[in-house]
């Protein structure tokens, strides 16, 4: 279980501040796929950013069992990361230098991790292991950078705009890989979008609107990538 | 205007490389010339013995020093005009794209030419302001009729002008030779013209298969890859190659000149020693520090993601920084045994034809004290980088 509490963050120096977090509280089940929805501008990147440990709030805590990781220290938080977080990226972020197999082994490593080719299979990208991202296309790097993730065994899975760089077709297949992994291992995972037709295939929604929580939902039902509107 | 004069204010490392060279070929070519002056008025034997070591020594380090530092400056320069392109590559292949020659683009790049143009007239300046202690130092003990110091032209034509033209000029050429590529090259990052993209070649499998089940009919190839981070070590190595050398030639500086500069005492002027030792550790310093940021700013992508996967500040910096360490052990040996064969080499040359004839040995508690200090400062600069390693956040890569 995640436990938000009164989340505030603002930028900018004291002329120019700009609060763009408003005092967030909610809670994430383990196991649970959620989908914060919102705007550009609403603040669900920070909101993510700060849930996953990656910056700190100006106040509010984020609990994962118990434990507050706002307060922990950066060698403590960075343990935290390599225990329990992954993540994916609208940019993907893979190593230019490093092949498919390379790249995915910084994740697998972490967790020591020998069957990671599993989950290159897994996500299709068997035959290009001794690829490099620049001889993949948009779709494929996304795997690989979702492979990457996965291979790390997280606790967590945060998306940040996954699909955001990808056309339709391939859109819907990242997602449906994404769905159907996170429904067979378990894992939570947070996913931030604009894309409101993405919230269909959550167990839960969380929209943003200007720094604050609009509306939380559940979804009775959740339906496939292939089911959802674009 | 593609590069600025303000883009090359990043050229300091090779402004003080040519700083230091034409200093350095300035000082000893000018009293070479002006002490040829006084030739017809030598005539004792102890005068044309002493007179001879002066001319030996002003051409055995003009030699040197020039020659090593000028082909440096080259290896700098075309480092520089390397990594210009690959951090601009994107507007330069827009350039391209909307029909700009690729000369056109290259010629804007004579810029390049202002960071050597600018070292070698402070160097130039420089040399004139030290001249009258330099000769009074090299006839300190009025061996030789006193020599006067004169101006020549040709000096200021040969080491600030045409080094600032010929610098211009390679660059302007080498530009031209990289942005000979087609416009995808510049407009794409890493790019491949040839094995871009394969597909036929890739196994795509069900959309249904399950990450938790066991892999089937998989060829799984027999040799496990090294871990990560011994795969980035290696990487780290083999992509920024001229960041090796640059490495090297630092902890060689390092070595060579302060091992050197207290070697000489008896052998020269404290001058002479106290001009290396500031040479050595500018030159040293100036290389290490651009080498090791352009490490730590090309990685900044590779870094933030380690970080942001769990990766500790410590594997960070031992995978990119780490790699170097045995590079600035051989640049250290290899500086020891350089100052050592040329000051065993210089002493048998110049004061050859000297009575008494000073015994050259190497210096064992010099090389300590050199290799302890080389440590702690090669080990402060390490620290120093890996804090800045531990400040770089997913969130500034983001907002790129």
């Amino acid at each position: 279980m995640i436990q938000i509490e009164n989340i505030k963050k603002s930028y900018g120096s004291q002329d120019n501040r700009f609060q763009v977090l408003k005092g967030i509280s909610t809670q994430i089940a383990d196991g649970d796929f959620v989908v914060i929805l919102g705007a550009s501008g609403s603040g669900k990147s920070s909101f993510l950013n700060i849930i996953s440990g990656l910056e700190h709030p100006d106040s509010g805590s984020v609990l994962y069992d118990g434990q507050d990781i706002t307060t922990l220290p950066d060698k403590d938080l960075t343990a935290f990361r390599r225990k329990t977080t992954a993540f994916l990226f609208q940019q993907y972020y893979l190593l230019p230098h490093m092949t498919v197999e390379q790249n995915v082994r910084m994740g697998a490593d972490l967790a020591g991790n020998p069957k990671y080719r599993k989950i290159l299979e897994a996500v299709g990208l068997w035959g290009k292991l001794h690829k490099y991202p620049a001889q993949l296309s948009g779709g494929e790097q996304q795997r690989c950078a979702l492979a990457r993730a996965l291979a790390k065994k997280p606790r967590v899975l945060f998306l940040d705009e996954p699909t955001g760089a990808l056309d339709e077709q391939t859109g819907r297949q990242v997602l449906d890989y994404i769905a159907q992994l996170q429904h067979t291992c378990h894992f939570t995972m947070v996913c931030v979008t604009h894309n409101a037709n993405i919230a269909q295939m959550a167990g839960t929604v969380i929209q943003m609107n200007s720094g604050e929580l609009s509306d939380t939902y559940t979804n009775k039902t959740r339906k496939t990538a292939y089911e959802i509107g674009w | 205007m593609i590069v600025s004069v303000k883009d090359t204010a990043k050229l300091l490392g090779i402004s003080v490389i040519a700083c230091c060279a034409v200093m350095v070929c300035t000082l000893f070519l000018n009293f070479y010339w002006d002490i040829r002056l006084i030739e017809g008025l030598l005539s004792s034997p102890q005068e044309i013995i002493y007179y001879n070591a002066q001319v030996s020594t002003a051409k055995i380090v003009c030699l040197l020093c020039g020659g090593c530092l000028s082909l440096t400056s080259v290896v700098m320069l075309l480092f520089d005009i390397k990594h210009y392109i690959d951090t601009h590559k994107k507007e330069l292949g827009i350039l391209k794209a909307l029909g700009m020659p690729a000369m056109k683009a290259a010629l804007h790049f004579w810029v390049f030419g202002t960071g050597i143009f600018l070292g070698t007239a402070v160097g130039f300046g420089g040399a004139f302001l030290l001249m009258p202690t330099f000769y009074r130092l090299q006839n300190k003990d009025a061996l030789l009729p006193p020599v006067t110091i004169g101006f020549h032209p040709s000096l200021l034509f040969f080491l600030v002008i045409l080094p600032t033209a010929a610098y211009a000029a390679l660059a302007v050429l080498y530009t031209f030779f990289k942005l000979h590529t087609p416009v995808m090259g510049l407009l794409k990052d890493n790019w491949q013209q040839e094995s871009y993209p394969s597909r036929s070649r890739g196994r795509n499998t069900s959309r249904h298969v399950s990450y938790c089940a066991p892999a089937q009919k998989a060829h799984v190839p027999s040799r496990r890859p090294d871990t990560f981070l011994d795969t980035l070590r290696k990487n780290t190595l083999r992509t920024r190659k001229a960041l090796v050398f640059f490495i090297l030639f630092g902890s060689f500086c390092y070595a060579s000149m302060t091992q050197m500069s207290a070697s000489m005492r008896e052998l020269s002027s404290v001058m002479m020693g106290i001009m290396m030792l500031v040479i050595g550790l500018v030159l040293a310093f100036t290389t290490l520090f651009l080498a090791i940021s352009t490490v730590v700013k090309g990685n900044r992508q590779t870094i933030a993601m380690m970080r942001t996967f769990g990766y500790s500040q410590a594997e960070c910096c031992q995978a990119l920084l780490g790699c170097y360490r045995p590079v600035s052990c051989l640049g250290f040996a290899l500086g020891t045994l350089y100052q050592y064969e040329l000051l065993r080499i210089m002493v048998d040359l110049v004061f050859r034809d000297f009575e008494s004839m000073p015994v050259y040995t190497f210096d064992f508690p010099v090389m300590f004290l050199s290799l302890g200090s080389f440590i702690a400062v090669y080990e402060l600069m390490m620290y120093r980088y890996s804090r800045r390693i531990g400040k770089i956040s997913v969130k500034e890569i983001m907002l790129e």
